[in-house]
Parts: structure tokens; C-alpha cells; sequence
């Protein structure tokens, strides 16, 4: 048992030559004890090409035990699929497969999730593939996008309709690929940073963080500081508020409850000026920097933000307790885009989505980091998996929130000693988990002899939780689609990289 | 019923009074570089060095600062050695061309719309048709603010159509991506003539952070015509908002 998995704590790095590289079927049969005996949860799983094969690396999150389960598996061009025995690698297989032509031989649904042009140089048109199909009298079928009616992402979806109910709804993306981890490949360089805070521009602050907690991690004395520390989580839980606060917002428009939706677009604005008190920026670009901070936060901002977290804080509440009271709402958000804990475990869900399904899993508890390693976050769960659920958690996770940036506002550590600048250590494998606001952000890097990424892998919680929305439109009246659809708010591009 | 009523009066008017009262903007607000190429000593390369886009080149003439490739990160300021490049508060960046894009000193010109078939078209109401390219969702995000009652775009006759059949105009976010090419050439072909184009966030204008990625296009440049030029990672809403009146040719100062 101890060769098989490599154990790290969040965030953690090992020399490679320290991870267990087993023949596929004991790699297999270790994993999926792991995953169905141990609570195991596939936190990233991806293939580096290598001279004759191909190497498989499997990064299982154990949240009952707070540790990280790393192994790998050399393969050729195929493998017998882990889909089949455990559902939360499917989407992960699908990645491979279209990234470097390695078929997982099984896969229930084999077909591109990105279409980026394979390594074979093979093109494809984004979204001309095999859909799931309906014959029958009512059976009908709706597709929707790239191009929506509103100002937002493009993605592909396939209704199968009957009547006005959704049999199966397929999520087809890829359009928003740009390429961003084999562009960080040779990094970190001065574009490094720009590309992880623009992979999804909403969770820039999340993003930033991860990366610069990877760097820090592979750093020999490369601890920030206690202030830095504590600054970060300012910005990670600012941008937790905006985007729960926006999203609650959307989620009354979408039906049609006009004053939370008017009052909460306005009040997402001055989080994210808040944000921008602190850097400029209202996505906090350029805030996060390896060894620390951008920007120093020095009493005059300190006593400028509290007193206006404070009042938006307080008229953001009242917008909200006018949602949670209003029976057309709480009609329309009950038992609306049901999904269950069982099926949310099985597709291996995170965040608020999986928190809304009574999973309790938030980073900040489970695998905790810097700040959050001596403070205890509250961890809200619903049991009903709707809409409401969904909703109801971001919003007491928006209240937790506003607590910790007041308290840490009024009272931040002093300034500490600059940490060393980065200088990677080579040959080794780093794993750097936080809490993005939609959920667990995964960043797994290799570096060379030399210091250098030989290979980055992201892992937005977006790639989890589409499949959820998926899931949630089952048996649902296709008019509920925006409903469910905002209710996961999902990034398209953190999806497509 | 009550408490909706009580909640509107708790949460006033809050809608901004843009265009008539100019907007306060953060204070560390990075907008318009303004360039002092008299105090640039030609020897060192510390701001060309520094910036992750390349946006910044010499020549004969000094030093020139490309705004449609610049992401604002305002890292060349402080590695200047004698301050050459600053970061003015100025938030109206929205240029009517590629060149005037191009800073090479501090001088701020107000630019006004001076073609007459936009003005004829668009000058007393603008329906605009977007189109998310490869974008990080920032800039959409910052656009769709301007629909909020912060802003109120509506009461500036401004409309967002959801249907290209309906648009006057067409913004594009995003550096293009290879995937989007076709949607997004569909989508300008299915807009009545004349077609207009706004190019929203450095992303759309050169690829920004991703120009030379095999998977994008590096901006509009070669795909459509750019009628108005709006740079920033992402544009502030107010940046995008006096760029749209401008475009319409609104005069605002």
C-alpha cells in the first residue's frame, strides 16, 4: 500500500523520481480502491508524452483525510477505460484521448471535449460530432449556440426534447481554447502570471493564487508572509462575494424577481470596485504576485474599504432576504434542476454545486492553505440539490465571507520579511490546490533539470460541474434551462483553457 | 409587498450620472501611459524587457507604446530607471484607428467621430450584437455591467439585441479563437449593411496575452474591418461606455 500512491498535503511537491510508476492494471486496481474504499476523489488526471509512450498522472484528493493520493502509469495508444468503474473519470479520458490520440478502450462516450487540433495535426470543427439521439412522435430536438442571445460565452448544447421535457441535454464546448497550458510550457517567464489570470477572467484572483502558491511551494524558503498571507485571502474572498452576489442577481432576473436582480448587478459593481481600491483592477489583476502582493493595503484603505463593505454588505442582505421571501421565487427555484447527492458524488462534482448536494468538500477545510490552515471556514450544506439549494449556499458562504475580509480588514499582521524570490527546484512534481469561488482549483506542474514547467496542468472546477448541469436538466422542462444553467454559472473558458 | 417597497427606498437611486459627471476612477486606476521620451536615456532595455505582450518597441524616434497590445499591468513603470512611462488616471482610451493607438508622448487628444455614415446610422441610438471570441469573460462581464442599473445604458440609447438581424454594430471580446472563426464570421454576415465593428479589450484588438498561440488568430487584425479600437485587460465600464458614446458621435467634452 505505502509504493503504490505517492501522499502530499495541499499544496506539495515531491521529487519525480518519487512517484510510484505501477503497470496499469495494479495503477487501476489501486486507484479505484482509493476512489470506492478510502473516499477518493479524481482531482486531476492527465498524459505527458514521453519518448516511446505515453505517462499517465493521477492526482486523487482524500478530503476525509486532507491528503492528496499521486500515482502514474506508463501506456501506448491505448488502455482499458477507468470510466466503467468510476463515472468521475470520463470527462478526464475524453481530455486524453483528444489531446494526445491514447484511447481508453470502453469509454461508454468517446468523442472530443475541446477540439483542439491533436497532436497528429488532425483538425476538427468545434462541435461536428456524434450526438446523444431521439426517434419517436414527440420526440424533437433543440440545439442552442455558440452564439447565445446574451452578452456571455460561447458553448454548444443539445436538447433531446419530448414534449417540453429534457431527456438529455449534452454540453458540447471548446470554443473559448486558447491553449494556455502549452503556452506556459518552458515557463514560469513575465507572461506566466497574465495567462493563468485571464485562463478565467472571473476567478483571476483564485488563479493567480494557485499559480503563485505552486512557485512559492517549489521554492526552497519561498514562504510569504503572514500579511501577504492573510491579504490573499482578501482577494479570494472578495471575489467569492462578487460572483455569488452577481450570480444571485441573475438568478432572480432569470425569474423575473426585478429588484434583487437590479439591486444585486449594482452591488456585484462595488465589490468588485473594492477589488479595485486594492489594485486598480476590478478583477484584481496583477494583485496576487509570486512572493506575495502587488500592492501594499496600508491603514488609509483598510479604513476606507470597512466602512463600505459594511453598508453594501448590509444592502446586499436586504436584497437578498427579499428573494429568499418571495414565494414566486422559492416556487420556481424548489425542486428545479434536482440533483442528487449520489449522482453528484458519482460525477465527482465540487464546490458550491457539490456543497448544495450535501458533499462536504470546500479546499479551504478539507485541504487547507496558508491563512485558512489556522482558521476554520464554515462549511454550508444543503441536502435537496436544487436550484434553491445552490442558491441558498452561496449566500451563507457570501455572509462567511464578508466576516472574514471585515476581520481581517481590522485587524491584518504586520508586514513580514520578503520571502526569497522564485528559483524552482528541478525534476519535481508540485500540486497546488485552493477554493475558487465555483469551486476546487487544481494547478499540477513538472518542472525540468533545469527549473522549468516541462508540463502545467489546470484543472478549473468548471471541468468537473458541467457535467452536473447536465444532470440537473434531466426529466426538467427545457424552460427551467437558463434557471439551471445560472444557478452553476459555469466558465466556459476556464473549461476550454 | 411592503418590504419590496421599503427595500427600494433603503436602496435609493443608485444609477451613475455618466456622461454629465465625469467618473471617479480607483486611484490606482491604471489608464492612459503617458510616454516622456526627452528624459529616455536609448541605452537600456528594462521596460521592453519587462512587458509580457511586447508592447512597447524603439525606434529612431524613441520609444513607442502600442495601447491595442498593452495589458495595463503597468510592470514597465517602476523598472524604468528616470520614470520615462506612467500611468495617467485617463480613462477614455477608445481610438477610432490602429495608429492612434500608438503613444509616444503624454498628450491626451480628444478624438471625435468623424465618419458621417456612423453618425447617420448610429448617432441617436446604437443596437450593438456581441460576440465572445476566445475572451476570458472579463470583458463580457464588464460590458454587461454597463446594463445594470449602476450604469443604465438604456437611458444613453444603447441596446444589447440578441440577434445579429437587429444590430447596428458588432463587439467582439477575445482574441479569436480558432474554434470561434467561423461562428464569428457568420454572426457579421447575418447583421444588416452597413456592419459596424468595435473591438473590445486588447484581446480583440492583437491576441493580447495569447497572440501566437496556434489555437487563436491574434485579434480582428485580417478578419473584419475595426471601426472603433478599445483597449484594456479588461476595459473599465467606463472606458467602454465613453468609447461607445464617442463611437456614436456623441461629443462629450
Amino acid at each position: 500500500m505505502a509504493d503504490a500512491f505517492l501522499q502530499l498535503t495541499n499544496p506539495g511537491s515531491a521529487l519525480l523520481a518519487d512517484l510510484p510508476v505501477l503497470p496499469f492494471v495494479e495503477f487501476s486496481r489501486q486507484a479505484l480502491s482509493a476512489i470506492h474504499e478510502r473516499g477518493g476523489r479524481v482531482s486531476a488526471f492527465f498524459a505527458i508524452p514521453q519518448a516511446n509512450n505515453f505517462r499517465l498522472i493521477l492526482v486523487l484528493a482524500l478530503d476525509a483525510e486532507g491528503n492528496l493520493l499521486l500515482s502514474a502509469c506508463d501506456v501506448e495508444r491505448e488502455y482499458p477505460s477507468l470510466t466503467p468503474e468510476c463515472t468521475q473519470f470520463h470527462w478526464f479520458e475524453r481530455e486524453i484521448a483528444e489531446q494526445y490520440g491514447i484511447k481508453p478502450l470502453g469509454h461508454p462516450w468517446l468523442k472530443p471535449i475541446r477540439f483542439n487540433h491533436s497532436e497528429e495535426g488532425e483538425e476538427r470543427a468545434p462541435g461536428v460530432t456524434e450526438y446523444f439521439a431521439m426517434q419517436g412522435e414527440a420526440a424533437h430536438e433543440v440545439a442552442v449556440g455558440p452564439v447565445h442571445a446574451g452578452v456571455i460565452e460561447p458553448g454548444h448544447f443539445r436538447f433531446q426534447c419530448l414534449g417540453e421535457d429534457v431527456f438529455s441535454l449534452e454540453i458540447s464546448l471548446g470554443y473559448q481554447h486558447r491553449g494556455i497550458e502549452k503556452m506556459l510550457q518552458g515557463g514560469p517567464d513575465n507572461k506566466s502570471i497574465h495567462l493563468l489570470e485571464t485562463a478565467s477572467g472571473d476567478s483571476s484572483c483564485a488563479s493567480a493564487g494557485a499559480f503563485c502558491q505552486l512557485l512559492e511551494t517549489l521554492t526552497p524558503g519561498g514562504l510569504i508572509s503572514d500579511r501577504d498571507q492573510a491579504l490573499r485571502v482578501v482577494a479570494w474572498e472578495l471575489e467569492r462575494i462578487a460572483n455569488h452576489a452577481g450570480d444571485l442577481g441573475a438568478l432572480a432576473g432569470d425569474v423575473a424577481f426585478r429588484p434583487t436582480a437590479g439591486y444585486c448587478g449594482r452591488i456585484r459593481g462595488d465589490f468588485l470596485n473594492m477589488t479595485a481600491a486594492l489594485c486598480g483592477n476590478r478583477f484584481g489583476r496583477g494583485l496576487i504576485v509570486p512572493g506575495g502582493m502587488g500592492y501594499e493595503v496600508d491603514l488609509a484603505i483598510c479604513n476606507k474599504l470597512l466602512p463600505w463593505l459594511k453598508k453594501t454588505a448590509n444592502e446586499l442582505d436586504s436584497a437578498l432576504d427579499l428573494l429568499f421571501d418571495a414565494p414566486s421565487v422559492l416556487d420556481r427555484f424548489e425542486n428545479t434542476g434536482t440533483v442528487s447527492s449520489e449522482s453528484a458524488s458519482q460525477a465527482g462534482l465540487v464546490g458550491v454545486a457539490a456543497r448544495a448536494s450535501a458533499l462536504a468538500q470546500d479546499v479551504r477545510s478539507k485541504h487547507p492553505y496558508g491563512w485558512y490552515c489556522q482558521h476554520k471556514i464554515p462549511m454550508p450544506l444543503a441536502k435537496s440539490g436544487d436550484v434553491l439549494a445552490r442558491a441558498w449556499v452561496r449566500r451563507q458562504e457570501l455572509a462567511a465571507s464578508v466576516q472574514i475580509v471585515q476581520e481581517l480588514l481590522e485587524n491584518l499582521p504586520l508586514p513580514g520579511k520578503k520571502p526569497v524570490p522564485y528559483r524552482l527546484a528541478g525534476e519535481r512534481i508540485v500540486v497546488s490546490l485552493v477554493e475558487a469561488w465555483r469551486g476546487e482549483l487544481c494547478h499540477v506542474a513538472l518542472t525540468d533539470a533545469s527549473g522549468k514547467f516541462s508540463s502545467y496542468k489546470i484543472v478549473d472546477p468548471s471541468f468537473h460541474n458541467w457535467f452536473g448541469l447536465a444532470l440537473s436538466l434531466r426529466g426538467e422542462q427545457i424552460s427551467h434551462f437558463p434557471l439551471c444553467n445560472k444557478s452553476f454559472n459555469l466558465s466556459y473558458c476556464g473549461h476550454d483553457l | 409587498m411592503w418590504s419590496i417597497i421599503k427595500a427600494r427606498f433603503q436602496q435609493g437611486y443608485r444609477t451613475g450620472k455618466f456622461p454629465r459627471v465625469r467618473p471617479v476612477m480607483p486611484e490606482r486606476f491604471q489608464g492612459l501611459p503617458c510616454i516622456d521620451n526627452g528624459k529616455c536615456p536609448g541605452d537600456c532595455h528594462a521596460c521592453i524587457e519587462v512587458c509580457p505582450t511586447g508592447a512597447i518597441r524603439r525606434d529612431e524616434s524613441g520609444l513607442t507604446l502600442d495601447m491595442g497590445k498593452c495589458l495595463f499591468c503597468g510592470k514597465c513603470a517602476p523598472v524604468c530607471p528616470v520614470g520615462v512611462i506612467r500611468f495617467s488616471r485617463e480613462h477614455d482610451l477608445g481610438r477610432f484607428s490602429r495608429e492612434k493607438l500608438q503613444r509616444t508622448d503624454g498628450a491626451y487628444h480628444y478624438e471625435l467621430q468623424e465618419n458621417p455614415e456612423i453618425q447617420k446610422f448610429c448617432g441617436k441610438s446604437l443596437k450593438i450584437r456581441q460576440v465572445s471570441a476566445g475572451g476570458c469573460a472579463a470583458c463580457e462581464l464588464d460590458f454587461n455591467v454597463l446594463n445594470t442599473l449602476a450604469w443604465d445604458i438604456a437611458r444613453l440609447h444603447i441596446q444589447v439585441v440578441p440577434s445579429p438581424r437587429h444590430a447596428d454594430c458588432l463587439l467582439v471580446t477575445g482574441p479569436v479563437s480558432k474554434n470561434m472563426l467561423l461562428a464569428l464570421q457568420k454572426t457579421y454576415a447575418a447583421m444588416p449593411e452597413p456592419a459596424f465593428v468595435i473591438a473590445c479589450g486588447t484581446c480583440a484588438i492583437s491576441g493580447g496575452i495569447f497572440a501566437g498561440s496556434p489555437e487563436v488568430c491574434g485579434g480582428l487584425e485580417g478578419i473584419l474591418k475595426v471601426d472603433m479600437y478599445v483597449p484594456g485587460c479588461p476595459p473599465h465600464p467606463a472606458t467602454l461606455l465613453e468609447a461607445l458614446l464617442r463611437f456614436m458621435g456623441q461629443k462629450m467634452r
